[in-house]
Formats: C-alpha cells, structure tokens, sequence
C-alpha cells in the first residue's frame, strides 16, 4: 500500500503532500525532510527505490520538481515508478505542459486528481480520461 | 482541454501565494502567513456573509499554508458550511478541506456525516464520490457505525454509476481497516468478488484492493476469487494491446491491474482445480515468454510497465515455489537482468532472485550467478544495490561456496559503507559458523572479522566463537596460536584482546611449549594490552591472569606482583579492585588442588541456536514484532544453528541475564534444542560459590564465563522466612532435565487446548490456549496449591508473588517458523521450605496446533492422496487400540487434532479421513489423514500423507499415542 506522496522541489519545499496514513503535523515536516535529503543527494546513476525505515521510497525526478512515494513492502516498485509517471502525464495534459507553478497555484486541482487515483492507499483509476472527468466537469460548471 | 490560467481567477490566493514566494528569510515568511490567518479569521468571524468564491479562496489558502507546516486550528466549521452547498465546486472545497485537515477524532464528525449522508442519498454521482472519497481519506469509527452498512449496498447494487463503485469499494477497504467487526460481508461476500468480472476495468482495479486485503483476513470465504483473478489476467495478458483501449499504458495492457491480480493471487496457494491451475501457468508463460519479445517501444515506460508485470508474477511463482520449471525459467530471467543497464532493473532482480535462492527447485540455478553478484557488491556505484547483493550472496551460500563467500564478503567489509558494516558482520559470522566444515577456518574468519571490522563486532559475535572454540578441542590450540599471533600487531582492536584474553586463559598451555609463546611472553604480550582496554576489558584480562596462575605456576610471582601493584589493587574502580584484591587473595591462599578445581577449564556449553542468528533476525525482522516468535532448532547435518527469537516486552526479563551470550527465547521458558544436562557442571557457578563467601555475587565477567544455560522462566522464590537468615544461596541455573512422564504430558494435549499440564503437591499449571493460522496464545496457571507464599518470583511475566492457594497467569504468544518435531521446554523454578523445586516440562505445542482444517471433495481427496505418492512423503503406523474403539470419541478426537473430518470420502464407512493445512510462517504444508480400526484385532492403521516428509513422521508419531 501507498503511504505517502510528496511533492517536492530541490530546495526542499514541499509542494504538495498527500498522506494514506495519520501521520502528526509535528512529524511530517521531519519526516518530509528526511525523505527529501535521502533522494536529493542521491545520483542519476543510482536506483530510484531506496530502504526508508520499516518502508520503501519510490521517487522520480521532474526538471527540479521531485515526486516521492512511501510505500510498504507488498507493492510493487515498478508499478509505483511508472504510477508517478501516469500522474505526471494526467498533470500535462491538464494543464498543458505542467510546471511547478501550476502546482502551487492550483492545489485543489492537483488533489482532485490525486484522489482520483489513489485512494487511501490504493490505485483506483490509471485511465486518464476517466481521471481527468470530474475536474473537467468542475471546471464547465465554473465557466457557466 | 481548457487553458488554466494560473491563479485560475482567484487573484487573493495567487499574490498570497507569490508573496510567500518572496519572502527572504523564513520570519518573513512566517510573518507573512500570521498575518493572512488573521485577515482570514477576522473574515470568517465578521458579520457579513462570505459568499462561496469568498469561502473557497480562503480555504484554498488555508490548505497552502497547512502545507508549509502550519497547524490550522479554525475554518473547519466554515468547511463543513461548505458541505451542504449545493454548488458542486463549493462542495468539493468544503471536502477537500475535511480530507487535508480533520483528523479521525475531530468533534465535528457528527456534522461531517450529515453532510455525507445527505451526498450518499442525493443519488448525484458526483456528490456521492465526493462523499466516498471523505470517508476513505477520513475513516473513523464513527463514520464506521453511520455508513458500514450503507456503502456494501451502493457498492453491488446495479444502478450504481462505475464511478461511485469506485469509490466505494476503495471506502469499504478503508472502513473494515479502521472497524472490522462493524463491516460484515457475509452476504456481499460473492457479489464483491464477482466484481473481478465487471467489465469496467476501472471498478476491477479499485475492487480487487478491497478483495486483497479481505482475502488475507478470510481466505476460506474469498477463495472463488481465484479463479476469478485468474481468467481476468488471462484476459488482459492475451489481449492485444488495443483491446484495453485508454487501460493500456504504452503498449501495455492493463499494468497496474494485471500486478495487482498477481498480488491476489499471491494470497492462496495454487489453485486446486486443474483447469484454473492450466490456465494460470499458462499466464505466468506468457508473461516470461514476452520479456523476451523485442519491445513495442522504445520509451521507458513500455519496459518498466512491462517488467512491473514480469517481476509480480515472478513473485506469484516463488510463492508457489511448486513448478520447477518456471522457477528455473524466472531465474534465468532475473539473471538477464542482473547486468542490465538499468540500475533499477538490478535492484529489484537481486532482491527478488534473493528469495528465489531459497527454493530447492531454483537454488542451484542462483547459484550460477555468483560471479555477476560479486562483481555487483564489487562494482556497483549505488550503497543499496551492494546491500542487496550482499543480501544475496548470503541467501545463495551453501557448503560448496561458502569459502569463496565468505571470503569476498570480507574483503568488501574492507571498504563497505558504514550504515551496512554491522549487518554484514553478522552474516560473515553467521555463515562461518554454519558451513564450518574445518574449524580452524571459521577461527580465522572470525578473528579476521574483529581485525577488518572490530568496530561493529557485537558482543554476541565474540561469545559466539568462544563458545565453539570452548566445545571443539580439536580447534582449541590453532586458536590459541592464532589468537597470540593476532595480539602481536602494534595496533589491535580490543575485541581482539577479549577473544585473546580469553583463548590464552583457557588454553594458553597448548602453545606454551613454543619458547617464542612461552607463558611468560604470552602474559606479557597480553598485558601490554591492559592499560589501552576498557574496564570490562580489564576485569577480563584480570580473570585471564589468575588462570594463568594455575595454568603456569611460574607466571604466579609475576602476576602476583601485577595484581599487588597500586594501579590495580587501589584502582578507583570497584570492579577491577574487587577482582585484583580476591585474585591476589585466591592465588596466595589456596593449595594447587583448590586453585585447579575452581580454574578449571570451562565446560563446553551446551550446543543451541546460535545468538547472532536470532540478533540478524531482530535486526531484519519486522519492526514491531508483538509476537514472541519460537523456532524449532532445525538441525540438518552439521549446523549449529537452530533459531530463535524474541520480540517485544523482554528487556526487562533480559536485565538480569544482560551479559548472557544468548538472550533468546528461552527467557519465556521456551527452550529450543535438546535439553541441557543438569550433570554438566557450570564453571560459572563454580566460582560463585567459592566468591559467595568472599562477597562477590554479581560480577559481570564471571557471568560472561557461565555457559548460556540461564533458567528459563524461574519461578525463583525462597520459602517464607529463609530469606533473611540463609546466607546469599547460589542456586545452579542450571534446568532440570524434562521430567520423565513430560512426554506423556504432552500427549494428553495433542487433540485437546486446554487442560491441566501438571500437577504435584505443591503447584499446579493450567493452560488455555487457541490457535489460529501459524499463531497460536497460551496461557499457563500457576496454581500454589499450598497455604503459604511463594516468595521473591523473579520471571516477569509473572507477578512476582504467587499467594497460599492463588494462580498467576503468564501468557506465551506463540508462531510457528516452520514445521517442528520437539515441542518447546517450559522451566519452573521456585523455592518452597528452604527447598529448590526445579522442574522442566514440555510446553504442549505441537505441530498440529497450527492446522487449518480443508473441506474437499471424495474426488479431490483421492487425486491429492495421489500426488502425495512419494515414498518419504508418507508415514505408517500399525498399532494396537489403547482406549475402546468407540466411533464418537475418535471422531471427536481427530475433530480435536484439527483437521477436517471428510465423510463419505472413504469407500469403506469404517474409515476415518481428515486434510488439513499447517500453517507455518515459511510455508504451507498440506497433510492428508487415514485412520483405519479393525475392531476385531483391536488394532489401526495409521497413514498420513504430507507434502513435507517430517511432517508426515511427526503426525504420525503423535497420533499413535493418541487412539
């Protein structure tokens, strides 16, 4: 199962976080800074899985933007690898060429999304079309 | 696609956002948002109403700066406000907010479920996803009691949207996670897992979580969802790649469903029914057989999808571990990837090929690749790459290339990174020691081991060689010569000096015919090591001294003289002037006879699991183990190593045995291995009786010198009224052999769980116990059957005062490893009038404990009897009835052995046949009964058929004694 995702740019702001599991305000800064280091100082040449405490850290890197993943020892890596990858392809083609910006500026979008394809933990939807549906229906009612 | 305008509109949020952006210093940014906080709460707390643009944008802007790290401690009310809008886009804020920020205990969850009970009956698709997806993200209790019966219903109901299956299903998981025993499935139970049909394949991905995670809490009920999963994989793995359409992620159809279908699967054994079984394995070959296919793209994607798929089902066949031909073909397959370019790629195939190397079928196979993993720990620029081949390399080794092992893990110790060092040590020591063919190699190993990497050899690793080095006489003077070769570096590591200390202590005399290591020079040498050590270090080279004293007499002036000195006899420490002072006393004192027998050499200690094994586990296992978990010692050929391990609650039991070599699973009273002779004499105990006089009773080094033969739970306790006057006994730690009738015992407990254990005058034990899968709970009553007090109990478990006529209670949380002949010894020790009542007992813990009873068919019981046909896989036993052959009670007992009872399986009526499956934590194994009387000779036969040979021969020795 997914613990965690966290979005993260190279000077280690979190741009985005989503937790699967009750995690303590308190904690999450630290532990968000944490994972953030182990990936950062981590080379290209080097796996993108790395052995975080009892779980394991999936991450992908995005021009400075990293996308990291918690998950528990039942997953998949792989899977996990390429579900990032699906999630930045649904951002790209919602917001036509996704930047961190965009992110920032549109949180909400951003979780709509995400929670359209994880759901506490689990994948629920890869099509992107379906994904995509209900913000695009959100954004028709906005215009009218 | 609309373009989104950055901001989108809401041009509060975008400067907010833009000034925190710009903020130089983080008080700058911290200021920044107080100051937004305030503007929001004074609006949120101002007369005039917020309209929904209003509410939403200070939302949006508390969300951001919940995200910064901030606690947000108001604008919940105003989202649950937000709720009941009827505008989806305010709605869906209010949501998001509650999903970010309400925890499962919040005040406001009362508020919350209204909201989400009228979404769930507004039969608005979108509003019920909304309001699904807030029960999955928050899941309390509460929202457990309002909506676990709801949401089954929306879930299998016809007329709901893909969607909102979707999301329910995904909720469910999340309400049976959080409150199980308010989600009853009962009568969903096959309409859920009929949702492995669904022709939506995104109801299926979201479906097949919930069916997963309720298949591992009750396989028995989901286990049509085998075959189920597999027609829909065979479905997907088939199809070509445009038949998924928009599931088909760059040429590859369905990946994430396709690995999650192989997770399931990944719950059950194989599958019974041929057809499904055929069908399956025709699955898993296409799967292997694609990998070999030139790829359908170039990109990335298309390979990692791919082998995402490849390595789950190489998963799924490892978790069979029953088709050697896949099995082989996997291995090739990781093989390949071994020297992959992706570093990715390398990683998962060393870890997954690490399991791989420990079934029978595929382990040879692994082995082929020893050179590609150890230029892998050689080369491989990334640390957990190394740590997964060094992973490796220890999961392949065997006798035939543990040298070869053994030697490169050492010298990668050379250079390794510092976060893996300790856990290499282990595994170095670990495999030294059990495919130690030739002693004097597993001697030097060790020893290069403290010289490479002394910094990370724990105690137990020391221990450990000494305690061989103690039993095996034929390694005892290479030890020592090597052990004073090592001590001649300039520069030794002080692990160095304890092995050596203690080595030339015991066995100095063997070299000592050598001028170049004759008894003066050893002392010196180790005494130009005295003044570097620690204090324990010292207060062992002292004990090292005193028998050198009785080893050579002509050292005894020069040491006397050493331990005279002020440095030692008024050292500020306690311990090493106690030591220096006794010594000193002991060798001036006593006559050559007394001086031999209390410096005697020491005792072997008694053969068992060796300590580092169960301290790698403990460092390797599961993070909270809240079980404490018992292993039978295996012993196959030479090994020295059972296992044994223990988790949890035990550092206070383990406080007084601290410096015990072996702190493992014993101190609950569970023995594992044979059982120690109450005849050999401990050394230990020994010289406390000789210093008991003198004082010392608690010295460190002299319990580092007992054999690891430490009472097991002892119920330690003086009479009433002794305790003052006696003088500090020494009680021999030492347990008593298993009482002769504990056999007999354990014999009345195979088809029954509760019951009385035993029984004498004095004490009286109970036990309670249940089983279920490979764990199992037992509790033992000690009963104090007379009118005065146990005093002074010193097991933890239990209270430390058993009163005149009351019981205590200590309970035991059991889990079956692996299958088991002995069962685990229980050690009582308690003091009644004066007197030590020591007795050892055999825990009723037998291997049938941990069935799960299979239904089947006559069909299927005869075609499984058939596949069980070889020779060691079945056990026979003819004997004579022991009790009247009454049909009821062997019924009833072989109900009690907890198998199935099949009727009408058997041709003959007279006939009794059970299966059932053992659970062990490392595998399952399947067992089929027979029990067949022949009232007129009164005699059975007894056959039992199993998919592992000494289970078969276990049961049946059981079961014997039982009819």
């Amino acid at each position: 199962m997914i613990k965690f995702l966290l979005m993260v740019n190279k000077q280690g702001q979190t741009r985005l976080s989503k937790y699967y599991e009750q995690v303590e305000l308190g904690k999450r800064a630290a532990l968000e800074a944490d994972v953030v280091r182990g990936c950062l100082a981590r080379r290209k040449e080097e796996c993108s899985f790395v052995e975080y405490k009892d779980y394991k850290l999936v991450y992908r890197q995005y021009a400075a933007l990293f996308i990291v993943v918690g998950i528990t020892e039942n997953e998949n890596e792989l899977s996990i690898f390429e579900l990032v990858h699906n999630f930045v392809e649904v951002l790209d083609k919602y917001f036509s060429r996704v930047s961190e910006l965009d992110i920032m500026f549109n949180l909400d979008k951003v979780h709509i999304i995400l929670d359209e394809m994880i759901l506490n933990g689990h994948i629920v939807e890869t099509n992107k079309n379906r994904i995509l549906a209900p913000l695009l229906a959100l954004d028709k009612m906005v215009e009218s | 696609m609309p373009a989104v305008s950055k901001g989108d509109g809401m041009r509060g949020l975008a400067v907010f956002i833009s000034d925190i952006r710009n903020c130089k210093s983080k008080e700058a940014e911290i200021k920044r948002i107080n100051k937004e906080l305030a503007n929001i709460r004074s609006k949120f707390k101002g007369d005039k109403a917020l309209d929904g643009y209003s509410k939403k944008k200070y939302v949006c802007k508390l969300l951001f700066i919940f995200l910064l790290g901030h606690d947000i401690d108001f604008g919940h009310m105003e989202a649950v406000n937000l709720l009941s809008s009827n505008k989806y886009t305010e709605k869906q804020i209010g949501y998001l907010f509650i999903s970010v920020l309400v925890n499962s205990n919040s005040e406001l969850i009362r508020l919350i479920n209204n909201a989400i009970k009228n979404d769930l009956s507004s039969r608005n698709p979108t509003f019920m996803c909304l309001a699904l997806h807030c029960i999955a993200n928050v899941g309390s209790r509460e929202m457990a009691e309002a909506f676990a019966g709801e949401i089954p219903r929306i879930l299998v109901a016809g007329d709901t949207m893909d969607s909102v299956k979707q999301s329910a299903a995904l909720c469910l998981l999340r309400l049976y996670k959080t409150s199980p025993d308010l989600v009853l499935m009962g009568e969903w139970t096959s309409r859920v897992v009929h949702l492995l049909n669904d022709q939506h394949m995104g109801v299926v991905t979201a479906a097949i979580s919930l069916i997963t995670c309720l298949s591992q809490k009750n396989p028995d009920e989901f286990k049509t969802c085998v075959s189920l999963a597999v027609s829909r994989l065979s479905r997907i793995v088939s199809s070509a790649s445009t038949d998924l359409q928009d599931y088909t992620y760059y040429f590859v159809p369905a990946p994430w469903l396709s690995c999650k279908l192989l997770r399931l699967l990944q719950c059950y054994p194989p599958p019974e029914d041929g057809a499904v079984k055929g069908r399956l394995v025709e699955c898993l070959e296409t799967i292997l057989n694609k990998a070999q296919e030139p790829p359908k793209s170039k990109k990335v994607q298309h390979s990692n999808a791919k082998n995402a798929i490849l390595f789950e089902a190489i998963s799924l066949i490892i978790h069979y571990d029953s088709e050697p031909n896949l099995l082989v073909r996997a291995c090739n397959q990781l093989g390949q990837f071994l020297q992959h370019r992706e570093t990715n790629l390398r990683y998962l195939a060393l870890e997954s090929m690490c399991t791989l190397a420990s079934s029978e079928f595929s382990h040879e196979a692994v082995k082929t690749h020893i050179e590609t993993v150890i230029n892998a720990l050689k080369t491989e620029r990334d640390v957990s790459v190394r740590q997964r081949a060094a992973d490796l390399l220890y999961a392949m080794c065997d006798r035939s290339n543990a040298k070869q092992i053994v030697a490169e893990m050492l010298s990668y110790l050379e250079t390794a990174d510092y976060s893996i060092r300790e856990e290499m040590v282990l595994k170095v020591a670990i495999l030294a020691e059990k495919y130690a063919v030739d002693y004097s190699w597993y001697v030097d190993t060790i020893l290069n081991l403290i010289r490479i990497a002394g910094d990370y050899v724990s105690e137990e690793v020391w221990y450990r060689v000494i305690q061989i080095v103690i039993n095996r006489d034929d390694v005892q003077g290479y030890a020592a010569k090597t052990v004073f070769e090592a001590l001649q570096a300039p520069a030794c590591h002080e692990n160095m000096v304890k092995v050596g200390g203690y080595i030339l202590g015991e066995f100095g005399n063997l070299i000592a015919g050598d001028p170049r290591s004759s008894p003066l020079v050893q002392f010196n040498l180790l005494h130009s090591k005295f003044h570097l050590c620690s204090v324990p270090t010292r207060a062992l080279l002292l004990s090292a001294y005193i028998k050198f004293i009785n080893l050579f007499p002509e050292t005894k002036s020069t040491i006397q003289e050493v331990l005279r000195s002020d440095s030692q006899i008024r050292n500020s420490d306690v311990e090493l002037q106690q030591r220096a002072v006794e010594y000193l006393k002991l060798s001036s004192i006593a006559s050559t006879d007394v001086l031999a027998t209390v410096l005697e050499e020491m005792p072997p200690f008694p053969e068992r699991e060796s300590s580092i094994l169960a301290k790698l586990k403990k460092k390797k296992g599961p993070g909270a183990v809240s079980v404490n978990e018992l292993e039978e010692g295996k012993r196959e050929g030479g090994e020295l190593n059972g296992g044994g391990e223990r988790g949890g609650d035990s550092s206070a039991i383990a406080a007084s045995n601290a410096s015990t070599p072996s702190p493992s699973a014993d101190l609950l009273g569970l023995r594992t291995g044979p059982p120690v002779t109450a005849a050999a004499p401990s050394a230990g105990s020994l010289l406390v009786d000789v210093f008991s006089e003198a004082g010392v009773n608690d010295d460190g080094f002299l319990r580092d010198l007992e054999p690891p033969t430490e009472s097991s739970d002892s119920l330690l306790a003086e009479g009433p009224g002794d305790s003052d006057s006696a003088p500090p006994t020494v009680v021999s730690e030492d347990p008593a052999p298993p009482l002769p009738e504990s056999n007999e015992l354990l014999n009345k407990f195979v088809c029954k769980n509760n019951g009385v254990l035993f029984e004498n005058q004095l004490l009286q034990i109970g036990i309670k116990s249940e089983y279920r899968q490979n764990l199992g709970r037992m509790y033992l009553f000690y009963g104090n059957k007379t009118s005065v007090q146990f005093l002074n109990v010193q097991a933890k478990p239990v209270e430390p005062l058993i009163e005149g006529g009351a019981q205590v209670q200590q309970v035991i949380n059991i889990e079956c490893l692996s299958d088991f002949m002995e069962a685990p010894l229980l050690n009582i020790k308690f003091r009644y009038g004066g007197a030590l009542q020591n007795l050892t007992l055999k825990l009723p813990v037998t291997i049938n404990k941990f069935f799960q009873p299979t239904e089947m068919a006559s069909h299927d019981f005869f075609q499984r009897w058939k596949q069980l046909s070889q020779p060691q896989q079945e056990a026979q036993k003819i004997f004579k009835a022991n009790h009247a052959m009454d049909t009821e009670v062997l019924k009833a007992k072989l109900l009690g052995l907890g198998m199935a009872l099949l009727e009408n399986v058997d041709p003959n009526p007279e006939n009794f046949v059970c299966a059932g499956v053992i659970q062990t934590k490392a595998q399952q194994v399947g067992s089929l009964l027979r029990l067949e009387p022949n009232a007129q000779a009164q005699m059975y036969r007894l056959t039992l058929r199993s998919s592992k040979d000494t289970v078969s021969k276990r049961l049946c020795e059981l079961l014997a004694e039982q009819f």
